[in-house]
């Protein structure tokens, strides 16, 4: 614009497109055309994250809620479809038995009877199956608890008024062997001591116990002190459902040409370990399965306004 | 923060530097890597506390068991102690098929023992109702078993002579448990306060109107348990412990003559005694004048 051009503008007229355009200029300007299309995709990517979606969350929830309650039920109302609690229970007569309750059983006895064994063979085909980890986020009780707890945590951090202290990952490892070495060396399951699952479970069933003071101390130091502590860095159920689940072929994958590297789905994740596949440059190709710490919850599913995160089943063109 | 403030002053530092355009970097890096450091030690050190806190909590768990004042009353067919809490699952899969609800598990203050079926035989005795041993059949990993493996520890005096008879299968083609080794054995261990001891009978209800433990009554209904509240005895001598026991030749009422010519009476405890503790819940005076000597051999 020349000067005479400016002072023109000045004294009252309308500006004008210029009549040159340099090319450093209009190379810059190249690089902003956008077309249509992308501005609608911009404008969609937008609105999408406005949407708020909680479908596998309440999915999940539901059936949290629907498998404990049906170990409820099938003691107080007498219906005997699953009795038991979650460290073992039979299901229509069918042995169910809890992974790691098994393990520190056999390991502390050292004696497996054919029904324990059938009930442990019996939930490690089922869990292969379904996930492994699963167990945590869709059947595990204090997972639910833990998630409420962890609502008010992140309240409380967005305030200031406490901060998350993190472990070290390989604490759990080190306590699985730890526990594993305890149940052979004092021959006591030392871990369902301690165990809120298996607490939880009884409780809910059986009626309430001192032991929920326990349980509910761990949610204070949980809040207080260090988010989602027992779940990522000691429970030893977890990491044996983690080593279920990394033979099994249902997992979450994260697909690169969707993602915005955003980073979400890591703020809302339990183990955000596992997603680091979607930070910018990591991906080693086009479509990642998730590794087997993770639980299935779906938050990150749920989170992803443009469907990087999907559940997928390995060998399955069909994406759920 | 820290970090934020030495990274600003390497960069006003750069331009001084006469070592060039790398130095700052170098500079900044070595700024930085103590801090982190510093940080990932704190973290190790974290982490290793809480191990061991953990750890050392769970433990703790081994403090009301070393130390056991109370031996636990524990369901039929049971394996020794320390085999029955490495062995059970916790599940109380036991509490679930009792017909008399005698089961209840464990709480956080009995350790390692935590969800653990025990039976407060004062407050609801296993009096068998379930006639097959229920609780035995539906325990998963053999904690409770109707055939110990030979490998398992057996105390003397805790295998039963022959099988015990059921008086409520009196009738029956089979009419014993298949129950191999005692819960315990019953004792007199008030004989002061024994009501046949002291020649009286018994009117009323056995344990109260308060009283919500069930019994199986078989004259009035086999398979429904009936609340003790509503079966009121009627006993010139009192002699409940002996009546109600569900088990044959378990326990016998001694009769003697004194020598002022008195005919004096005693419960007397037999071999074939399981230790259900039936003649414990249903002893009407207060404190009970029969227990249960839980997980106690047969010793005589």
């Amino acid at each position: 614009m020349s000067a005479s051009e400016r002072l023109r503008v000045m004294f009252g007229a309308a500006p004008l497109k210029p009549e040159r355009v340099t090319p450093a200029a209009q190379q810059v300007h190249q690089l902003k055309r956008m077309t249509k299309a992308d501005f609608e995709a911009l404008k969609q990517h937008a609105r999408d994250h406005q949407l708020v979606n909680h479908k596998w969350r309440n999915r999940r929830w539901a059936v949290l809620l629907l498998v404990n309650l049906l170990f409820t039920f099938s003691f107080w109302l007498d219906i005997q479809m699953l009795e038991g609690s979650l460290t073992a229970s039979r299901f229509v007569g069918f042995h169910l038995i809890d992974l790691n309750s098994a393990l520190q059983v056999m390991l502390a006895h050292r004696h497996v009877i054919v029904n324990l064994f059938i009930g442990t063979a019996t939930v490690f085909v089922l869990w292969v199956a379904l996930g492994g980890r699963s167990f945590c986020s869709w059947v595990c009780p204090y997972h639910i608890v833990a998630e409420w707890f962890e609502w008010l945590h992140l309240k409380l951090a967005a305030r200031k008024l406490v901060s998350d202290h993190e472990f070290h990952r390989g604490a759990r490892s080190v306590l699985w062997f730890a526990f594993a070495l305890l149940a052979v060396l004092s021959g006591y399951t030392v871990f369902e001591t301690i165990s809120p699952t298996g607490i939880l479970s009884r409780a809910l069933i059986y009626g309430p116990s001192l032991a929920l003071g326990w349980v509910l101390l761990l949610l204070l130091f949980e809040v207080l002190y260090s988010r989602r502590a027992w779940c990522r860095y000691v429970c030893p159920i977890g990491m044996t459902y983690g080593m279920v689940g990394a033979i099994s072929p249902l997992r979450v994958e994260y697909r690169l040409e969707h993602c915005f590297h955003e980073g979400d789905c890591r703020k809302v994740c339990l183990v955000p370990h596992v997603l680091d596949v979607v930070i910018k440059g990591r991906a080693a190709d086009l479509k990642t399965p998730i590794g087997p710490d993770c639980t299935r919850c779906g938050l990150c599913v749920d989170v992803c306004p443009s469907g990087a995160l999907v559940f997928g089943i390995k060998g399955l063109n069909r994406l759920l | 923060m820290n970090d934020k403030r030495e990274t600003e002053a390497a960069s006003e530092a750069a331009p001084l530097s006469p070592a060039g355009e790398a130095a700052p970097v170098v500079n900044n890096r070595r700024a930085r890597a103590p801090v982190r450091k510093q940080a990932n030690r704190r973290k190790f050190i974290r982490s290793a506390v809480m191990i061991g806190g953990v750890l050392g909590l769970a433990m703790l768990g081994y403090v009301p068991v070393a130390g056991a004042q109370r031996t636990r009353l524990r369901p039929p067919g049971a394996l020794e102690e320390s085999d029955f809490l490495a062995s059970c699952i916790k599940c109380g899969q036991c509490v679930q098929v009792c017909p008399v609800a005698a089961i209840r598990l464990d709480d956080i203050d009995s350790g390692f023992g935590i969800g653990v079926p025990w039976i407060d035989a004062r407050a609801q005795a296993c009096d068998f109702s379930c006639d097959a041993v229920q609780c035995i059949l539906a325990c998963p990993t053999g904690s409770l078993t109707y055939h110990k493996p030979a490998a398992l520890a057996t105390r003397p005096g805790m295998p039963l002579a022959r099988a015990p008879l059921l008086k409520a299968k009196e009738k029956d083609a089979e009419p014993t448990l298949n129950l191999a080794e005692r819960m315990g054995i019953a004792r007199l261990s008030r004989p002061d306060s024994c009501l046949a001891v002291q020649g009286k009978g018994f009117r009323g209800q056995a344990r109260g109107a308060d009283f919500r433990g069930r019994l199986r009554y078989v004259e009035r209904d086999r398979w429904r348990p009936v609340a003790v509240r509503d079966h009121p005895y009627e006993r010139d001598l009192c002699n409940l412990c002996v009546s109600e026991c569900p088990i044959g030749d378990a326990i016998t009422m001694l009769a003697t003559v004194a020598a002022d010519g008195r005919r004096q009476y005693q419960p007397q405890v037999l071999e074939q005694c399981v230790g259900c503790g039936v003649c414990e819940m249903i002893c009407p005076v207060d404190p009970a004048a029969i227990v249960i000597d839980a997980r106690q051999p047969w010793a005589i």
